[in-house]
């Protein structure tokens, strides 16, 4: 019982996970993209399309379906579609100037928009009876156990039951970490997001690295998506599904103190407590519907602490929200 | 003695809008040797630097590095000709530290931060600095930052050397170090320029001078040929009395007396420790002190902003000869108490004024609130805006022209004016002459004696001594939030005032020790 | 001569400049010229999924908002009106908030509570109050629970600075799981409430909006003279602009953050208030429909004028209810007109740079020769 419900919490975590890794790294130059829930849409619809043409064109037989294609197909659409939202995001906001919170809620209208219209659209197509379409043949690629998970009990089922981009997640966001703090691209993101001016006289491409960071931070984002489709809910997609979790990525960021390894511990947390209201007894479904708060409440809880402390490691990227302009006088 | 030349300028010209900043500039350079640019504020000083070290770009011109044409569109362009730029606001990081700090940008090798840690160590004791490099920028005084700054460009390799007013924040003590130590640089065979509108450190250091005036290039002279009244000439365009008038106050009464106030900050550290003193009406108190020993926090304190933990701060108020306590109390009640008490704070578009809003708007800031109505009356702030740009010659297109679009003279002439129009019998100014040039700057003199005359008690925070000690009558020195001594202005000496300011830090030390 | 070819390409071909000056019409003459420009793209990209000719997308798009106006049908319109009535009232709600720097993006909960309030009122008064009592409950009662929702995130902002960007967010999700709570519990364990008969506001001239559209027009008038000419819409100016500024002068910051909050928290409750007493009769978690994060982007576009407000809900609106028109012809999804908004608005938060910059192209003087 309470291994499944660890798993579970760790399963509803990853997306988070993703999200929250993406967004660090965007937040680590400076921009504050609004855009990530959108983005994260966009992901997984470009996942489900990606893995959707690849199940029709192999006549939607298993047997006909390579494992590494039916994979690798989903995750390079994902990566790629979040990255075109995420340069979009950038264009608008580092080399247009424009306000990073419109352009960034501007471009979560656009992201869910798309994912909703996209998913009807192959909803449409399949002349399916369910609003929803099911790719369970790709999700089976897609949450393979490591072979020996099984042989291990409780400790393999903790351990080495989940799918392989819930592993990613931790090696991405561990990655993250490392490039941050311990190389010279981590050193250089970091000075343009606190001070871009320094960076700028220091010779660092401060477009570059803004551009840079907001477009990988998105594609992660949008593997959190695809992880969503594909592992958590097994290869359905059905409109709206997806909820606010881009919003709980965000405010995860800030509970973490923008470091990814605080975010594997946080991202678990949250996915732990958006799932408790199944596993307390006795609940009736209006009751439920009053647990599924507790995720955002404490999220509240959360940032308002961090805002009680004012250590000055603590705090967000100085130059976070605003753009950079040479030469401005 | 043959000199090579490091860096010619050949006409440059640079435009922000319609504002030209540089006009065909010619300006050349050697190795070996101190150069000044010597210009009043405004007169493109900085704008001319900034596009050697490829923060801008010049509309027109060339720029030519060891003989051969150069194209500098970027700082890395910049670092790539050996070119090193300390800026007058530093570029530093201040979360980072000073190692980090010096191998921010640079691309060639593995990330070794401890092999960086041996270079930058004999950098140091090459050339005397004294640092530790694992200290955090936001945790240095700001010396130590300059001299992050000054190794930062020495580990690049940089071998011309420019500095932006890099005294401007500095002891007399501590310039005479920094100096000896681009003495030291100009000998190892560097070139090194230095922005300035100080007269007597251009004397006193360089080899050669260059002036600015309005962005043009007037002329260059060598040192050694030259005299202070030449300068000036040259970079005002007519000669003008470098004197500021001092009358004896008479009929001196006390007006404000602070007791034994202590302020701590947000992070926990005592800013202002057990100050005391006194402000007489028709005299100009001074107050003397590093950059950040409390002096923003002191005229804060009085003006009702910060909370104090100790301490009184006794208004005499004229009209009714009664004493009010004025701690604890906020900037509204301050005013309803009936204290006339006027500041003009350091900090002009982003405390003083409102950038974004007119000039009509800005002088409704002290006076919107009275009266009975939901609604604002903005016939009488309209009367004082055209009543302030007529008296102080404000330049600007109309009363609805944003501040933020005037000059900083401008500015600034707005801010007092308002301040001054409120009729105050204590006026506070920080900085008040920062990024003036020499008619705005005298004009502010001026009004702040025209104050003294009529019996206000000025207090004025102030950072060139010497205008501390031609226009105060009493000279206070803040040193660490402690007052450690207050000199009569008539007699003293800057080296005195240079000691009092340094004198709370060195009894600090020894403690330690 | 090689040497300096090669180096001259490396100049940049043109620079950025900041700029401040252009006239205001200019500014509104380029933002008029990208809406025509938006337009065209929208009519292009729904022809070209809807398989239709550009000018039958239009004329579907038009007679999709306006009905059949010209043979004096007015319902269509009227419901157009009341669209922007909602959508324009949220804007309204959260000019001031923007105009203090306070990132209020907690309209969709603010009037959902607002809207919970009226349903309970017509649920559990309802039977009982004279009809003039209850819809004085209603409106005060609504009121009161937007303002409530909106100020819980300002006092922690005004004491401890907390990101209030997120907090309000955070309480649209918790103010959903209420109503979700709320419609289970009366809806008899399914997730609607049928229409309750009670406080419904009354049809003006058989027109059901009429009142909604009244008031929201009311409160734009007042909204304007609030920001332009009151005192307290100066202190909310110069909040925004500068709290230090706001603390020199003696302005109790705290107090013009909280009471900020209470007026746009206010305002998206009586925003619920006209969506449930007004319009539908009824509650559910998708009331307000993702308006209030529409709302945010419409004010933003505004610049802080009501009237402008107006004039870009009116656009806004008119795209989603004729895209969707045009998308449901087709048999597409809707959410293509989610796609199109949120592509103008992209279109008019790019243009502002070519209002706030220019870019000077760098002649050489090579090619100045030749």
């Amino acid at each position: 019982m309470i291994i499944q419900f660890i798993c579970r919490a760790i399963l509803l975590g990853v997306p988070l996970l993703y999200g929250s890794t993406g967004e660090i790294v965007t937040e680590k130059s400076g921009h504050l993209n609004l855009g990530i829930p959108g983005i994260m849409y966009v992901g997984a619809i470009s996942g489900v399309v990606g893995s959707f043409i690849y199940e029709n064109s192999c006549g939607n037989d298993i047997a006909n379906m390579n494992p590494f294609l039916a994979v690798i197909i989903p995750l390079l659409c994902a990566i790629a579609g979040a990255t075109l939202m995420g340069l979009l995001y950038s264009f608008l906001t580092v080399t247009l100037h424009a306000n990073q919170n419109v352009t960034g809620l501007a471009l979560t209208t656009l992201g869910i928009g798309l994912g909703n219209f996209l998913g009807a659209s192959l909803i449409n197509i399949t002349k399916s009876e369910l609003p929803s379409i099911a790719l369970t043949k790709t999700s089976s690629f897609f949450s393979a156990k490591l072979p020996f998970a099984d042989d291990l009990g409780w400790f393999g089922e903790l351990f080495f039951s989940h799918d392989f981009l819930t592993y990613l997640a931790i090696v991405i966001a561990l990655a993250v970490s490392f490039v941050l703090n311990r190389t010279r691209v981590g050193l250089n993101l970091r000075s343009v997001g606190e001070n871009p001016a320094t960076a700028d006289a220091a010779g660092i491409n401060v477009i570059k690295y803004r551009y840079l960071a907001t477009c990988i931070g998105s594609a992660i984002a949008g593997l959190g998506g695809l992880q969503y489709v594909m592992a958590y809910a097994s290869g359905v997609w059905s409109n709206n599904a997806f909820g606010d979790r881009g919003w709980m990525a965000i405010a995860l960021v800030i509970f973490a103190l923008w470091k990814p390894s605080m975010a594997i511990v946080g991202s678990f947390v949250f996915g732990a407590l958006c799932n408790a209201n199944n596993y307390i007894q006795g609940l009736g479904t209006e009751t439920q519907e009053l647990f599924k708060m507790l995720p955002y409440v404490v999220t509240i809880i959360v940032l308002i602490i961090t805002s009680m402390r004012k250590k000055r490691e603590h705090q967000p990227p100085a130059n976070l929200g605003l753009n950079y302009f040479r030469e401005e006088r | 003695m043959d000199k090579q030349p490091a860096i010619e300028l050949k006409n440059i010209t640079k435009r922000f809008g319609k504002v030209v900043a540089n006009k065909d500039v010619n300006l050349t350079a050697y190795r070996g040797e101190i150069l000044s640019i010597l210009g009043e504020n405004g007169s493109g000083k900085t704008t001319l630097m900034n596009m050697i070290s490829g923060i801008y770009f010049p509309d027109e011109g060339e720029i030519f590095i060891d003989e051969k044409e150069a194209v500098i569109t970027s700082p890395k362009d910049a670092f790539s000709y050996k070119i090193g730029m300390i800026h007058q606001h530093f570029k530093l990081v201040d979360v980072f530290s000073e190692a980090e700090n010096i191998v921010l940008g640079l691309e060639d090798g593995k990330y070794n931060l401890k092999a960086s840690t041996e270079q930058i160590k004999k950098i140091s004791e090459q050339y005397g600095f004294e640092l530790d490099v694992d200290k955090k920028i936001y945790t240095m005084s700001v010396s130590e930052k300059q001299t992050v700054e000054i190794i930062k460009v020495l580990y690049r390799g940089a071998d011309i050397l420019i500095l932006d007013e890099p005294t401007a924040v500095l002891t007399p003590q501590e310039t005479e170090k920094l100096f000896n130590i681009l003495r030291r640089m100009r000998d190892d065979g560097k070139c090194i320029i230095i922005i300035t509108h100080k007269l007597h450190e251009v004397l006193s250091l360089s080899d050669r001078v260059s002036v600015l005036r309005k962005g043009e290039y007037v002329g260059t002279v060598n040192t050694a040929e030259t005299s202070e009244s030449e300068l000036t000439e040259m970079m005002v365009g007519k000669k003008i009395e470098l004197n500021i008038e001092r009358n004896e106050p008479h009929d001196t009464i006390d007006r404000l007396i602070v007791n034994g106030i202590t302020c701590v900050d947000r992070m926990g550290t005592t800013v202002l420790d057990d100050v005391s003193f006194t402000a007489k009406s028709g005299e100009i108190l001074g107050i003397a002190g590093i950059a950040g020993s409390g002096q923003r926090e002191l005229l804060e304190s009085i003006a009702g902003l910060q909370h104090l933990s100790s301490g009184e701060i006794l208004y005499l108020n004229p009209k009714t000869d009664s004493i009010e306590n004025l701690r604890d109390k906020t900037p509204m009640q301050i005013r309803n108490m009936g204290v006339r008490l006027s500041f003009v704070p350091e900090d002009r578009l982003g405390m003083g004024l409102v950038g974004n809003m007119d000039i009509v708007d800005n002088m409704m800031l002290r006076s919107y609130s009275k009266g009975h109505s939901m609604f604002l009356k903005r016939k009488k702030p309209k009367d004082l805006a055209m009543k302030i740009i007529h008296d102080l010659e404000v330049v600007t297109p109309s009363a609805s022209t944003p501040v933020r679009r005037l000059s900083g003279g401008n500015v600034q002439k707005v801010l007092v004016g308002r301040e001054i129009a409120a009729s105050p019998t204590v006026l506070m100014v920080a900085y008040p002459v920062r990024g003036l040039d020499i008619n705005s700057s005298y004009m502010i003199y001026n009004l702040l004696n025209e104050q003294k005359e009529k019996g206000v008690a000025v207090i004025f925070v102030g950072e060139d001594l010497d205008v501390l000690v031609e226009l105060c009558d009493r000279i206070m020195v803040i040193g660490s939030g402690k007052i450690t001594g207050v000199v009569d202005g008539r007699t003293t000496t800057k080296e005195e005032i240079g000691l009092l300011m340094t004198k709370s830090k060195q009894e600090g030390e020894s403690d330690n020790g | 001569m090689a040497d300096t070819a090669v180096k001259t390409h490396r100049e940049p071909l043109f620079h950025v400049v900041k700029r401040d000056d252009m006239p205001w019409w200019k500014a509104w003459a380029i933002r008029a010229a990208t809406i025509v420009i938006a337009f065209f793209i929208v009519g292009l990209l729904s022809a070209a999924v809807t398989e239709k000719s550009f000018g039958e997308t239009y004329s579907v798009m038009f007679s999709g908002v306006f009905g059949r106006l010209f043979e004096g049908r007015t319902t269509m319109l009227w419901k157009y009106l009341q669209e922007i009535a909602i959508l324009l009232c949220l804007a309204l709600a959260l000019t001031p908030a923007f105009k203090m720097k306070f990132w209020n993006c907690g309209a969709e909960g603010q009037a959902l509570m607002g809207g919970l309030a009226p349903i309970v009122c017509m649920i559990e008064l309802g039977p009982k109050l004279p009809y003039p009592v209850l819809i004085a409950v209603i409106a005060i009662t609504s009121i009161i629970a937007g303002a409530i929702w909106g100020v819980i995130p300002a006092i922690f902002k005004a004491w401890f600075n907390t990101n209030e960007t997120l907090f309000t967010l955070m309480m649209n999700y918790i103010a959903t799981q209420i109503i979700a709570y709320y419609v289970y519990l009366k809806g008899g364990g399914s997730n609607v409430i049928n229409p309750v008969e009670y406080g419904n506001f009354p049809a003006v001239g058989n027109n059901n909006y009429f009142i909604n559209i009244v008031v929201v027009a009311v409160i734009t008038v007042i909204m304007y003279i609030y920001l332009k000419y009151s005192k307290q819409g100066y202190e909310i100016s110069v909040v925004g602009e500068s709290q230090n500024t706001a603390r020199y002068i003696g302005i109790n910051v705290k107090k013009v953050i909280i009471r900020t909050m209470v007026i746009s928290g206010a305002l998206c409750g009586v925003t619920g208030m006209l969506l449930v007493a007004g319009t539908d009769h009824s509650i559910n978690i998708n009331s307000v429909g993702g308006q209030g994060f529409t709302a945010i982007l419409m004010s933003w576009l505004g610049q802080f004028n009501p009237f402008i407000m107006v004039i870009m809900t009116a656009l806004v609106v008119f795209l989603r209810i004729g895209v969707s028109k045009v998308a449901d012809t087709a048999l597409l999804n809707s959410s293509f007109s989610e796609i199109m908004v949120g592509l103008v608005i992209l279109l008019l938060v790019g243009c502002e740079f070519f209002i706030n910059y220019s870019i000077k192209f760098k002649h050489s003087k090579k090619e100045a020769r030749v």
